[in-house]
C-alpha cells in the first residue's frame, strides 16, 4: 500500500521564503502568516482609530457641528466592530502564529494551508464591512452589539452585507482556533507536558476553545437576523411569538466569552514579560493556569449582566450578579501573582515592562469598575452611560491593546533580529499612558453623572469632561503613529539583537537565533528545565 | 542557511506554499457579496441576478476540489506521517464541536421561546403584563398555531407535531426519517468494519447503502416541506413555530446534504482503491460527521416533533 512509500527528497526542497509578492499570498509559513495578521490588525487599528477620532471630534463640544447623527451612529458601530474583530483579535492570532510554534518547539503550525486561509478571509471580510459605509442608506448604524430590531426591522440594506461579513470573520476565527488547538495538543516537543507549557500557550489554548464554542453561536444569531430580514421569520419579533430580548441573550452568550477571548492571551503575554524583567520565575504558575480555566468556565454563565435593565425575572438578575462577581476571584489570583512575581525581583523598566506594569494597574481599574457594574441595582444607574464606556475601554485599551504593544516590543528582537530604540519606546509608552488616562478617566465621571453613550450631542454640564476626553484621544491616537515609526526604525536600522534578547527571558523561543529561522524547529528541541515556566 | 531551514518530512510535513487558500477566500467573497446583493434586490421587489454568486460558488467548488485532490495525493504519496494524521483528527473533532455549537444556538432559541417567551406573551407571571396588554386574546400553547398578531404572521393550519398515539406513526414522515438515519449510522459503521477487515466489497456495498439512505432521507424531507407548505400552510413566515421548525430542520437537512456528499466522495475513493486498515482518515472523518448529523436529528425528533 501507499504508506510504505517514503517521502521522497527528490521533489521540492523548501528553502526559506519564496521571492516576490506572491510569497505573501501563497505562504504556508507561520511567521509569514503571523506577520500578515499583525500588519493587517495594525491597519484596522488605524481605521478604527480614525473613526474614534471622528467620534471624539464631534463630542469635543456640545451641539452638532462636525457630522450628522446618522453618520455618528455608523462611526460608533464600525469603530467597535473593527477594533474588536479587526484589530484586537487578529493581533492576538498574529502573535499566536509567531509564538506558539516557537514556544512549543514545533516546525510550524499544525495545518499550514488552513492557516493561510484563516488569514486571507479577513481582508475580504473587512473589505465588505468597510464598503457598507459607502452603500445607499449607509453602513451598519445599530451599535457593535447589533440588537434586534434595530439590526433587523429598522436596519439599512447594508445589514445583509454586514451579516455575511460576520459569517466570514467567524469562519476565519474558527479555523484559526482549530489550528492553534491542534498545534498545541499535537506538536509540543517531547518533554513539554501540559503543565510545563508557557503561559501564552496555555491562555491561547483556552482562548481557542472559547472561540470554537461561541463563534458558531454568533453565526447562528446573524443567521436568524438574516432570516428575519429576508425570509419572514419571527425570531426577534414578538408579533409572531418571538422576542427581541432573545437576540440579546444569544448575542451575549457569544459576547461575554468574546470579551475574555480578547483578554486571556493578554494575560499570557503579561505572564511572560513580568518574570523576564523581574528576573524571577512566574509566581504561582499552576494557580495561573487554573485561574484562566476558571475565568473561561465562568464566561459562559455571566452573559445576562449586560442586560440587567432589559426586564429579566429577579432570579435571573440575582444569578447573573453573583456569577459575575465570582470572576473577581480568579482575576484577583492573577493580579496577585503578577505582583508577587515582581516582589523582591531585580526589576528593570524597559518598554515592554512599562506597558506590562501599566497593564496590571489599569486593567485592574477596569476590573473594579466592572465589579461596580455587576451590582444589579447599581447597574440600573450606570447602564448605557459613559461609565460603561470607560469600563470596557480600560480593559480593552490599557488592557488588551497595551499587552499587544508590550508583546511587540518584547518579541521584536526575536522576530527581526533588531532592537528598537529604548528612548523612543519609553516616549511612546508615556504618551500612550497619559493619552489613555486623559481619554477614558473623565468618562467615569460623565457616566456617573448620567451622560448616555452612543449620542452625538450632550447636555452642557458634560462639556469639560468631554473636551478633556477628546484631547486625550488625539494624544493617544497620534502616539500610535509614533509607535509605527519606532517599529519601522527598529526593523530598518535597529541594533542587532542577541539570541536571548532579554537577560531574564526564558522559553524555547529564546534558544533560537535572532531573527528566528524560517521553520522554527526543524527537529524537536530538548526542553531544558531552565527554559520551563512552570 | 539553505538546508538548515528545511523541515524533515519524517518529523512533520509542512506543505510548500500554494494558491488554494487565497483563491478560496476570494471565491467566498464573491459568493457572499453576490448573495447579499441578490437578497437585497429581491427584498426591494427587483429581479435578482445570481451570476456573481454562481461564479463564486464555482470558484469555491473548484478550489476545494483541487485542494482535496492535492491533500489526498500527498497522503497517497506517504507524506503524512502519524503526527500529521493526528492534527487532522484534532482538526475534524474540533470542527464538529463548532457545528454542535452552531446547532446549540438554534436549540437555545427554541427552548427560550417555548419555556419563557410564549408563556410570557400569553400573560403568565410578572412579565405577562405586556403580552396581556398587547395581544389580550393570545393563548400560550406549543406548537403556536395562533400567532399574537395573525395580521402580520399568518397562522399555520396545522403543526408538524407527532401524533399522540403510537398507531399514528405509520403515516408520519419524520418517524421514517428517524429510522432511516439511525439505520444509516449502523451501515456506515459496517462499512468501517469493511476497511478494518480489509474487505473492500463490504466497504463499498455498505457505504453505498449509507449514501442511498442519506438521499432517501433528503427526498422524504423535501416531501415533508412540500406537505408543510401546501397542506398545513406552515411556512417560514407563519410565526415562531414555523421559524424554529424550518431553521432547525433546514440547517439539519443542509448538513445531511453535506454529509451525504462527503460519504459519496469517500465511496468514489473506495472504488478507486483508496483506504487501508491504518490509513482511512477521509472515510473516518466523514463517518464522524455522519454520526454527528444523526445525533442532531435525534435531538430534533425529540424536541421539535415529539415533545
Amino acid at each position: 500500500m501507499s504508506e510504505v512509500i517514503h517521502a521522497g527528497h527528490h521533489d521540492h526542497h523548501d528553502h526559506g521564503p519564496a521571492k516576490g509578492l506572491l510569497r505573501w499570498l501563497y505562504t504556508t509559513n507561520h511567521k509569514d502568516i503571523g506577520t500578515l495578521y499583525l500588519w493587517f490588525s495594525f491597519a484596522m487599528f488605524l481605521i478604527g482609530g480614525l473613526m474614534a477620532l471622528v467620534i471624539r471630534t464631534e463630542l469635543f463640544q456640545p451641539g452638532l457641528q462636525f457630522v450628522q447623527p446618522e453618520f455618528f451612529n455608523q462611526m460608533t458601530t464600525n469603530h467597535g466592530l473593527i477594533m474588536v474583530f479587526g484589530a484586537i483579535m487578529p493581533a492576538f492570532v498574529g502573535l499566536a502564529n509567531w509564538l506558539i510554534p516557537m514556544q512549543v518547539g514545533a516546525p510550524d503550525m499544525a495545518l499550514p494551508r488552513m492557516n493561510n486561509l484563516s488569514f486571507w478571509i479577513l481582508p475580504f471580510a473587512f473589505g465588505i464591512m468597510i464598503s457598507t459605509l459607502f452603500m445607499e442608506g449607509g453602513g451598519p448604524n445599530f451599535g457593535w452589539t447589533f440588537y434586534a430590531p434595530l439590526s433587523t426591522t429598522y436596519a439599512p440594506d447594508s445589514v445583509t452585507f454586514f451579516i455575511f461579513a460576520v459569517h466570514l470573520m467567524g469562519a476565519s476565527s474558527i479555523m484559526g482556533s482549530i489550528n492553534i488547538i491542534a498545534t498545541i495538543l499535537n506538536m509540543r516537543a517531547p518533554g513539554m507536558t501540559l503543565m510545563k507549557m508557557p503561559m501564552f500557550v496555555w491562555t491561547w489554548l483556552i482562548t481557542a476553545y472559547l472561540l470554537i464554542a461561541v463563534m458558531p453561536v454568533l453565526a447562528g444569531a446573524v443567521t436568524m437576523m438574516l432570516f428575519d430580514i429576508h425570509f419572514g421569520t419571527s425570531f426577534f419579533n414578538a408579533a409572531g411569538g418571538g422576542d427581541p430580548v432573545m437576540f440579546q441573550h444569544i448575542f451575549w452568550f457569544f459576547g461575554h466569552p468574546e470579551v475574555y477571548i480578547m483578554i486571556l492571551p493578554a494575560f499570557g503575554i503579561i505572564s511572560h514579560i513580568i518574570p523576564a524583567f523581574a528576573r524571577k520565575q512566574l509566581f504561582g504558575y499552576t494557580s495561573m493556569v487554573y485561574a484562566v480555566a476558571s475565568i473561561a468556565f465562568l464566561s459562559f454563565i455571566v452573559w445576562a449582566h449586560h442586560m440587567f435593565t432589559v426586564g429579566m425575572p429577579l432570579a435571573g438578575q440575582l444569578f447573573f450578579m453573583y456569577s459575575t462577581m465570582l470572576i473577581a476571584i480568579p482575576t484577583g489570583v492573577k493580579v496577585f501573582n503578577w505582583i508577587a512575581t515582581m516582589w523582591r525581583g531585580s526589576m528593570t523598566f524597559e518598554t515592554p515592562m512599562l506597558f506590562a506594569i501599566a497593564f496590571v494597574v489599569l486593567f485592574t481599574m477596569g476590573g473594579f469598575s466592572g465589579l461596580m457594574l455587576a451590582i444589579t441595582p447599581a447597574d440600573y444607574q450606570y447602564h448605557d452611560t459613559y461609565f460603561v464606556v470607560a469600563h470596557f475601554h480600560y480593559v480593552l485599551v490599557p488592557g488588551a491593546l497595551f499587552s499587544i504593544i508590550a508583546a511587540v516590543y518584547f518579541w521584536l528582537p526575536k522576530w527581526t533580529g533588531k532592537m528598537y530604540d529604548e528612548a523612543l519606546g519609553k516616549l511612546h509608552f508615556w504618551l500612550s499612558f497619559i493619552g489613555v488616562n486623559v481619554t477614558f478617566f473623565p468618562q467615569h465621571f460623565s457616566g456617573l453623572a448620567g451622560m448616555p453613550r452612543r449620542i452625538p450631542d450632550y447636555a452642557l454640564q458634560f462639556a469639560d469632561f468631554n473636551m478633556l476626553s477628546s484631547i486625550g484621544a488625539f494624544i493617544f491616537g497620534f502616539s500610535q503613529l509614533f509607535f509605527l515609526f519606532v517599529v519601522i526604525k527598529a526593523i530598518r536600522s535597529g541594533k542587532p539583537a542577541t539570541a536571548r534578547g532579554w537577560e531574564g527571558a526564558r522559553g524555547l523561543e529564546w534558544t533560537l537565533p535572532s531573527p528566528a529561522p524560517y521553520h522554527s524547529f526543524t527537529h524537536p528541541p530538548e526542553v531544558k528545565a531552565e527554559e520551563v515556566h512552570g | 542557511m539553505a538546508n538548515s531551514t528545511e523541515v524533515d518530512k519524517d518529523i512533520y510535513y509542512v506543505p510548500e506554499q500554494g494558491w488554494y487558500p487565497v483563491f478560496l477566500a476570494f471565491g467566498l467573497m464573491l459568493l457572499v457579496t453576490g448573495m447579499a446583493d441578490s437578497l437585497n434586490t429581491i427584498r426591494g421587489q427587483g429581479v435578482a441576478d445570481w451570476t456573481q454568486s454562481l461564479l463564486g460558488f464555482v470558484i469555491v467548488s473548484f478550489v476545494l476540489y483541487a485542494w482535496f485532490t492535492k491533500v489526498i495525493s500527498e497522503n497517497e504519496a506517504g507524506l503524512n506521517n502519524a503526527s500529521v494524521h493526528k492534527s487532522y483528527v484534532w482538526g475534524m473533532g474540533w470542527f464538529i464541536f463548532s457545528e454542535v455549537m452552531f446547532f446549540a444556538a438554534f436549540f437555545g432559541a427554541l427552548f427560550y421561546v417555548r419555556v419563557l417567551v410564549v408563556p410570557w406573551l400569553g400573560g403568565e407571571g410578572e412579565k405577562g403584563i405586556i403580552g396581556d396588554y398587547l395581544w389580550p386574546t393570545f393563548q400560550a400553547t406549543w406548537p403556536v398555531v395562533q400567532n399574537p398578531d395573525p395580521a402580520l404572521f399568518t397562522d399555520p393550519i396545522k403543526s408538524m407535531a407527532a401524533p399522540t398515539e403510537l398507531g399514528g406513526l405509520a403515516g408520519y414522515l419524520p418517524f421514517y426519517n428517524t429510522v432511516i438515519l439511525l439505520t444509516s449510522s449502523v451501515t456506515v459503521h459496517m462499512a468501517h468494519d469493511g476497511i478494518k477487515e480489509q474487505n473492500r466489497k463490504k466497504l463499498i456495498s455498505w457505504l453505498a447503502v449509507t449514501v442511498l439512505l442519506g438521499i432517501v432521507f433528503l427526498i422524504l424531507q423535501v416531501e415533508e416541506y412540500i406537505e408543510a407548505y401546501e397542506l398545513y400552510g406552515l411556512t417560514l413566515d407563519s410565526g415562531i413555530y414555523g421559524s424554529t421548525f424550518f431553521i432547525l430542520t433546514g440547517f439539519h437537512g443542509f448538513h445531511v446534504t453535506l454529509g451525504t456528499f462527503m460519504l459519496l466522495m469517500q465511496l468514489v475513493r473506495a472504488v478507486k482503491g483508496h483506504f487501508s486498515k491504518n490509513d482511512c482518515f477521509g472515510f473516518e472523518a466523514s463517518s464522524w460527521y455522519w454520526h454527528f448529523v444523526d445525533v442532531v436529528w435525534v435531538g430534533l425528533f425529540i424536541f421539535v416533533y415529539v415533545v
